[in-house]
């Protein structure tokens, strides 16, 4: 019996990859894997080579994994492109004249087996042409010794409204992947063994940010269409109306941030969602937000740039443009979830901040997170609770005895009481200008003073729950590397591959606070150590920020990749190891 | 009842004779007279001599950032549909650098009012060109004279769809306040363009330049046509109500039963939460 099995469909875009490779994974789910994928994909619509990869394990695993047991080629392109991946004894399913049954050798030595068959005459013979798919993934099942039931039970979900004559010709297509398996290539794989079934969500960063949003009582977001952060959109253009929110697809990126913005101000939690380009276009608005203290919460889920760059391409570049970006100093907030389940605490412990603060936070995702379904246990609804801060009702604002409210009283922790707009005893004016107390414009420098001050100073504490991931490996290490974001179990694995190789052991710090950094508690955990930084990026943007608050100039490093390729661990063990060597 | 000392905010730091003061006191008293309170309004203004707007007129205010007056204003009317909401600024910040969001608002409907301070240059920056500056206009960027021609703001609203299209001077204030209470009255979008003289930078289109030329448009056209045909024909030079329709506004045609502002302190809702899971499992 096998505790995992990597698998990967591809083919050309609009050949239903997406669909065959999801309905694998949700086989694999409901029988009680834990399922990470990736999508490979391209910014067309129809034709190109896109693929799907699964890893299934027994236990949690937050990363797609480096190899291939299972080849599914649904073009030519496929096998060339992956041949590199395929594991020891791995099985490739292609598209031939006549059924065959070969062994193959990859240029790494490994050699495997290629199960040759006329899937589409199969299937027209079975009299559903479309249903060639199925017979592939009925051998996929096959080999692994999946029950054909839940992939039944999908056929039935999926085509329930076709009816049942494509409900049953996709079933028999199923079967006859199966039966082909055990009469062409029986024992080939190690059956799946089996586990029992959890609690489990599947889900993607996306949807995770979506939904955490929604808990944490955001109702409106408007937004501009952008790979790869629309799926959010999406998401909450389904559920809102159903909880009396609305999303607003808008003209562009900048009245995105700014329609939110503007229902923010009038008492709605509101977000927008957005990629690097539209980031780059929101800055402005971005900076109205910080000074006229409107909380608003905004997405970015990264992909290549600069500029179009790789727009379906995964990268990790706009840590600074989401540290720095925009002109002048303004308050401001960052985060950045390790794992799909995080980006749901995170999305929802972003509203809370938001209104805490009276601040812009940007969460940060990349597409290797957003767009790609991982399963993860189910999420606690009572670990975060909604704090809306400072918000005021017209009662107590009525205690203040203004007739013209101070929206920016000066006070001590630099956090004004806030009405919202329509309360009776508290007309007030918000200002993206510099403002005195009562909102009114000033240029008197010791009112500049204070205001700067109130401003930048207020978010210094603000802290989440889990600030960064942190994990010692079990015991003392020399080297401690460093990430953030979709490198989670790919930094994860690396450690416990250098560890069972006997390399070096190193440990783990995932960082999910990028600002304000909570530099006091990283201190104590890379005080002495060498520390490598693993990003998506050319100038190692996550090692300048720990240089920029932490001396260890003379005793640190970046693994960097920016091909729009998410690391896999042999990249990152090869650098490592490389590390290692040039010091001694 | 609001009076119009209610509605007195900052003071304002125009010059004498700028034809804002005029549409500042014409926003108070349309507001006084249509019995509103301060607290029921919100001005959001974009960035010129236009954008202190907000300031000036007491009612909660939000002075954005150049040209997005508009979205910002938007936005507050989706996050409370009970505010009335007016958006405000000048003529470079909504039909230059914020025309796309003028042309959008036009074709999408809220209910809101938008009142474009038209003095034609560029005030606050000290005397450059506007979008609406005509053809030969001479400023410090176009010594030789402007070689481009001019937005048309009211065609522009009524080719888009706008529900409520309206314009007025500065100079007559009688007018100028009907039609703002018309406009605030109105059920969608309203964009009114306001002819404003800017006494120290533009020697051209001046208090006496309008009284001469303007021609008073006494009763909305029929239809879009009609009223366009017109702006033509006298150039824009037209003061007046020039087209109402009467059609759901956006969020009225969203049929959503609106529940935003309910999020208060506490736990999430749990049936809530374990009903939307269900579609990941």
């Amino acid at each position: 019996m096998r505790e995992s099995v990597e698998w990967m469909v591809g083919g050309q875009q609009g050949e239903g990859v997406d669909s065959t490779g999801e309905l694998f994974a949700k086989t694999l789910v409901r029988y009680g894997y834990s399922v990470s994928t990736y999508k490979q994909f391209m910014s067309r619509i129809k034709g190109g080579h896109t693929n799907y990869k699964i890893k299934a394990t027994e236990k949690q695993n937050y990363y797609s994994g480096d190899g291939i047991d299972i080849l599914l080629c649904l073009d030519k392109e496929t096998l060339p492109k992956n041949e590199q991946s395929l594991n020891q004894g791995a099985v490739v399913i292609q598209e031939g004249k006549e059924i065959l049954v070969e062994a193959g050798q990859a240029s790494t030595g490994v050699s495997y087996t290629t199960f040759t068959l006329p899937l589409k005459k199969i299937a027209t013979d079975l009299g559903n042409p479309l249903a060639k798919n199925m017979i592939a993934l009925g051998i996929s099942a096959g080999l692994v010794e999946l029950p054909v039931e839940i992939l039944n039970g999908f056929i039935e979900e999926i085509f329930g409204k076709k009816g049942e004559e494509v409900i049953n010709s996709n079933k028999q297509a199923v079967l006859k992947g199966v039966e082909l398996t055990k009469e062409h290539v029986p024992n080939q794989i190690k059956p799946l063994s089996v586990v029992p079934v959890s609690n489990q969500l599947f889900i993607s960063g996306n949807e995770a940010t979506a939904f955490g949003s929604l808990m944490a009582g955001c109702r409106y977001l408007s937004a501009y269409p952008i790979t790869p952060a629309s799926e959010v959109m999406e998401w909450l253009s389904d559920e809102l109306p159903k909880v009396g929110g609305t999303v607003m697809q808008v003209e562009d990126e900048i009245a995105g941030i700014c329609f939110a913005i503007g229902a923010s101000y009038s008492g709605t939690r509101a977000m927008t969602s957005t990629s690097g380009p539209g980031l780059s276009l929101k800055t402005e608005a971005l900076g109205m937000a910080g000074m006229s203290e409107v909380p608003i919460v905004i997405v970015n889920s990264q992909r290549g740039g600069p500029s179009t760059g790789l727009p379906t391409k995964h990268e990790q570049s706009d840590l600074q443009q989401m540290i720095y970006g925009t002109h002048g100093e303004i308050p401001r907030i960052v985060l950045y979830a390790a794992t799909i389940e995080d980006a749901f605490y995170i999305a929802a412990e972003a509203f809370n901040l938001a209104d805490q603060y009276q601040c812009p936070v940007i969460v940060g995702l990349d597409l290797g997170l957003s767009m790609n379904k991982m399963t993860v246990p189910t999420f606690d609804s009572k670990r975060v609770k909604i704090d809306r801060g400072k918000l005021i009702t017209d009662e107590e604002a009525k205690d203040f005895n203004e007739t013209h409210f101070k929206r920016y009283r000066l006070t001590e922790d630099g956090i004004s009481p806030r009405p919202l707009p329509g309360m009776p005893h508290a007309v007030h004016t918000t200002s993206s200008n510099e403002h005195d107390e009562s909102g009114y414009i000033s240029e008197d420098q010791t009112n500049r003073i204070n205001m700067m001050r109130k401003r930048l100073e207020k978010v210094r504490d603000a802290m989440i729950q889990e600030p960064f991931k942190y994990d010692d490996n079990g015991g003392e290490s020399e080297i401690v590397l460093v990430g953030m974001g979709s490198t989670y179990g790919m930094i994860q694995e690396t450690i416990k591959q250098l560890n069972e190789e006997g390399v070096i052991n190193a440990s783990h710090i995932h960082i999910q606070q990028l600002y304000p950094l909570p530099i006091d508690k990283l201190q104590p955990l890379i005080d002495g150590k060498r520390v490598v930084t693993v990003e998506n990026n050319y100038n190692g943007q996550l090692l300048q920020l720990l240089r920029q608050h932490a001396p260890i100039h003379n005793n640190s490093e970046a693994i960097t990749q920016y091909d729009g390729d998410p690391f896999t661990v042999s990249t990152i063990a090869k650098q490592v190891k490389e590390l290692i060597s040039w010091q001694r | 009842m609001a009076t119009l000392k209610d509605l007195r905010g900052d003071t304002p730091s125009w010059c004498p004779g700028c034809g804002h003061f005029s549409i500042m006191a014409g926003i108070q008293k349309a507001v006084v007279q249509l019995g509103y309170e301060p607290h029921e309004f919100a001005i959001i203004s974009g960035i010129g001599c236009s954008g202190k707007v907000s300031e000036y007129v007491r009612t909660n205010g939000f002075h954005t950032i150049h040209g997005r007056s508009v979205p910002v204003a938007q936005g507050v009317k989706m996050g409370n549909p009970d505010l009335k909401v007016i958006a405000s600024g000048g003529d470079g910040d909504g039909y230059g650098i914020g025309l796309g969001h003028f042309v959008h608002a036009s074709r999408r409907n809220i209910d809101m009012s938008y009142i474009v301070m038209d003095n034609n240059i560029y005030g606050l920056t000290k005397g450059q060109t506007s979008p609406r500056s005509e053809h030969g206009f001479v400023t410090k960027t176009t010594k030789e004279g402007n070689k481009e021609y001019p937005v048309d703001p009211v065609s522009t609203s009524l080719a888009n769809g706008a529900t409520f299209v309206a314009q007025a001077f500065a100079g007559d204030i009688k007018q100028m306040v009907d039609i703002i209470e018309r406009a605030i009255e109105h059920k969608g979008f309203s964009h009114v363009n306001i002819y404003s003289p800017c006494v120290t930078f533009n020697k051209v289109n001046t208090y006496d330049f309008y009284k001469e030329r303007l021609t008073k448009i006494e009763k909305p056209f029929e239809d879009r046509d009609e009223a366009l045909a017109k702006v033509r024909e006298l150039s824009g030079l037209v003061t007046g109500v020039l087209y109402e329709e009467k059609r759901p506004d956006f969020q009225g045609k969203l049929g959503i039963e609106f529940d935003t502002q309910s999020c208060t302190n506490g736990e999430m809702d749990e049936d809530l939460f374990h009903k939307m899971e269900k579609q990941f499992q």
